[in-house]
Order: C-alpha cells, then structure tokens, then sequence
C-alpha cells in the first residue's frame, strides 16, 4: 500500500465453520490479511457435536462444548448457527453426485452448504450494503477427502453453490484459480496457502505458528455420516420403514443406545446409562417403552409395532436382559405406552443365546 | 425494554442456541431473555454464544433437570 492511499473499506468473508482445525486456520488466514471474518454453522441432525457429548454421562466432563462456537470464541469472530435440517433431508436421500464410503453425501453437502451462505451473503448485501459481506471462506484442502475435496469437485462445488469466485479456499488457494477476492487485491494471494492431500503436517505447523494447540480434529469428517455403524443404523431404519425418509427425532435416536432389531418391524433401543436413560425418558410420550420395576435396569423404547403379546414377552425379556437382574428367574417390567396407561408384566430375562447376534443394528 | 421467555426444554444442542439466537434477533438491544433448557450442554452454549455475539448473561441456575440461563441483549449484529 502507497502512503497516500486512502483508507480502504474492510472486506468482509463469511467462513464456513466446522469446528474442526482446517476451517479455524483458513479464518485465521484472512484475519492475518485485515480480513473481517464472521462464521456461520450449519446443524444439519447429524452433527457430532455438543448433546452426543452432553447425552452420554461418561463424557459429562469433558468437551461438552459445542466445538463451532468453541472455535469462534478462540478467534474473536460471530458465529450464526443455522438449522437447516429440514432442507438438509433432500441433501442426505437424493445426492446428486453420490454418496462416500457410507452414507456421507459430502459433495452435495458442500455445495449446499456453500449455496446457504452465498444466499446469506446475498442477503445482508441487500440488508446492509457494504457492512454486508464481499466473499465467502471455506477451510477445504485440495485431495484432503476422497470424496469432495479433490481437485475437480472444487470447481463443482464453486459454480453449483452459485458462490462462483466469491468462494475462496485460503489454504488451498495456490492449487486452484484466482478468485475474486485475490484478482480486487482484497487479499493478497501471495500469503495464501498450497495445502494439498491428506498429510496434515502443512496444518499443523500453520496451527503451531498460530499457537493454536488445543483443537478438534475428526477422524472421519464432521457428521455422523462419515460413521459406519451410524450409516448401517440408518440405513436399517429405510429398510425396516420400506422407504428412505426420517425425522429429526429419528436421527437423534440413532446416535444413543443400543438399537436391536428382533423383527423387521419392531426395534428395540434400550439405554447404557443413566445419561441415555434421561435422554430416551423425554420420548416416552412418543414411543412405547419398556423399565424393570422390581429391579434397576435400562429404559428401553419400541420402535415400531409389536404384533402380539408374545412379541411384547420378547421385547419384555430382552430389557431385562440388559438390567441387574439378568440372572434372576424372573424380573417384571413395566411397559408404557405413550398415553401413560401403565402394564405390568412379569418375565423371565432373555439369555445371551436368545438374542441373535443378528439383531444388533 | 422488556422481557422475554424462550422454552427450549426438551431441544438438544445446538437447537436451543438457534431458538435462542433465532429470538434475540426479534429482540432489542437491552432487552432481556431467559431460556428454559433441559440440555445441560446449554449452561456452556448459551454463554459462549453471547460472548461471541456481544450479549450479557445476566444469570445462569440449574433447578433439578432445568437449566435457566438469563441475557440482555447487546448490539445487534446483521441477522443472516
Ligand atoms: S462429513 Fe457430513 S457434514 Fe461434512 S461434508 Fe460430509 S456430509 Fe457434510
């Protein structure tokens, strides 16, 4: 910059925030180059963060927080969190360019998650004029993932999300074509990054000059879909229901308990702890559901129709598997169904080889 | 200014930190709100989110499941 050059306007990125190392690095990028950056999250139901956490009792203390807001809190930026798990559904049960290695539709994932925020950026340009924002970031690492970050999918995911070149990819940013905000001289490509392939030593020494230690770094990718037994467990619920849809309620059952399935039309998901326990308790208004009363044991929740009593014996037999009484003769449940009309019934707990392997979702 | 109460019981995280957002963006400044949470999670979101955002937590209480966080609202910021 000359000495007489007049004092320039602040650009402004919305960066699409994980949680995770590579999209806190590309923040800290911009920041570096006078960049205002404000993040937005996306809660599409199949996010790994917080309530997986806050559920389970064993991991009460620790990481309970939500690593998106974590994160934006480490780099002093805004953080939106919008839920777009309705639209999301779309995303999930017709991807358009296919699915991973499980049922992670991460290219149709990223271009819409791109589309949202090139909308949102429309939005606030029309809202705010120029306090609203000039270009968009993304941590993506050119080769990173199979799937959608490799070099060709990076155009796709561009010019199907409609962000064009007001999508830039600062650690990648070297591997790939100038984007509008390198060719205005908003920032400066030249201390942009060439990040490519699956080695993270090239983020882990940037972290390091950051002084950034402590951070989340997922396996697999930031979603439950990357999972393989979630996928398997979703994949069953289609299956069992003959047609691929589900509810939000749906999807967060899948992340707690054990889920087994006896007949394709009924499941059983039955809690491990007390953490769950509380969690499944809030659809007891929902679901029939089953507790030991002459002894402590799991609360378990039926998902789907029981055919007969005897299949209500079965399911009955299996939770009092799962309780202390296991090796008594005789434990009696209660079950209730979602108005709150109360049975109970004795029943002689299930042993290990009355439960097929099979069932295990 | 006014006061507010928002139900987020029952909601897992990160929901009630969207309908608490969601809400303070219908708000104005100096306004106060209270959310209702049965997530515990909420006691560490609910803040963090108003740190970030510019907003005071007034007040955060546990009453047995319940958790009760109370914030005024700061400056606005552009609702995306
Ligand atoms: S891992 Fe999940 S959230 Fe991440 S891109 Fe893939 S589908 Fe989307």
């Amino acid at each position: 910059m000359t000495e007489s050059a007049p004092q320039t306007l602040q650009r402004r990125a919305i960066a699409l925030v994980s949680g995770g190392l590579d999209s806190m690095l590309a923040v800290k990028v911009m920041q570096e180059q006078g960049i205002h950056v404000e993040g937005v999250n996306f809660f599409t139901g199949f996010c790994v963060e917080g309530h997986t956490h806050a559920i389970r009792k064993k991991d009460k203390d620790k990481n309970k927080r939500n690593n998106a807001l974590w994160v934006a809190e480490q780099l002093g930026i805004k953080l939106h969190i919008v839920d777009i798990s309705e639209e999301y559904k779309d995303v999930v049960l017709n991807p358009k360019h296919g699915y991973g290695a499980n049922l992670n539709p991460c290219l149709d994932c990223k271009i819409f998650m791109v589309n949202k925020a090139t909308l949102m950026l429309n939005k606030a340009r029309e809202l705010a004029g120029e306090k609203g924002f000039d270009f968009i970031i993304t941590g993506e690492v050119v080769g990173q993932r199979p799937k959608s970050q490799r070099k060709e999918t990076m155009p796709i995911i561009s010019r199907e999300s409609g962000a064009d070149d007001r999508l830039l990819r600062p650690l990648s940013a070297k591997n790939l074509p100038e984007t509008l905000p390198e060719r205005e001289g908003w920032v400066d490509r030249g201390q942009l990054h060439d990040f490519s392939g699956r080695n993270r030593k090239p983020q882990m020494a940037l972290a390091k000059r950051f002084g950034l230690d402590d951070f989340a770094q997922p396996a697999g990718g930031c979603c439950f879909l990357t999972d393989e037994s979630y996928s398997r467990k979703l994949a069953d619920l289609w299956q069992a229901r003959n047609e691929r849809r589900y509810e939000l309620d749906d999807i967060m059952l899948l992340k707690v308990g054990r889920h087994i399935r006896p007949a394709p039309h009924y499941k059983l998901i039955i809690s491990r702890e007390e953490g769950e326990n509380r969690f499944l308790e809030g659809y007891r208004y929902q679901f029939t559901s089953i507790t030991t009363s002459s002894c402590p044991g799991p609360l378990a929740l039926i998902d789907g129709k029981l055919a007969s009593d005897d299949e209500l014996r079965q399911a009955a037999a299996i939770v009092a598997r799962y309780s202390k009484g296991r090796t008594d003769d005789e434990v009696v449940v209660e079950v209730r169904d979602p108005g709150g009309v109360v049975r109970q019934l004795p029943v002689r707990p299930a042993t290990p080889d009355q439960v097929s392997p099979e069932w295990m979702v | 200014m006014s006061h507010h109460e928002l139900d987020a019981r029952r909601l897992l995280c990160p929901m009630p930190v969207i309908k608490t957002q969601n809400q303070v963006n219908a708000l104005r400044q100096g306004d106060t709100l209270t959310v209702i949470c049965t997530d515990p999670g909420a006691l560490n979101d609910i803040p963090a989110w108003c740190r970030i955002n510019g907003h005071t937590v007034l007040e955060t209480r546990e009453e047995g499941h319940e958790v009760r966080v109370t914030l005024e609202i700061g400056e606005p910021s552009i609702a995306l």
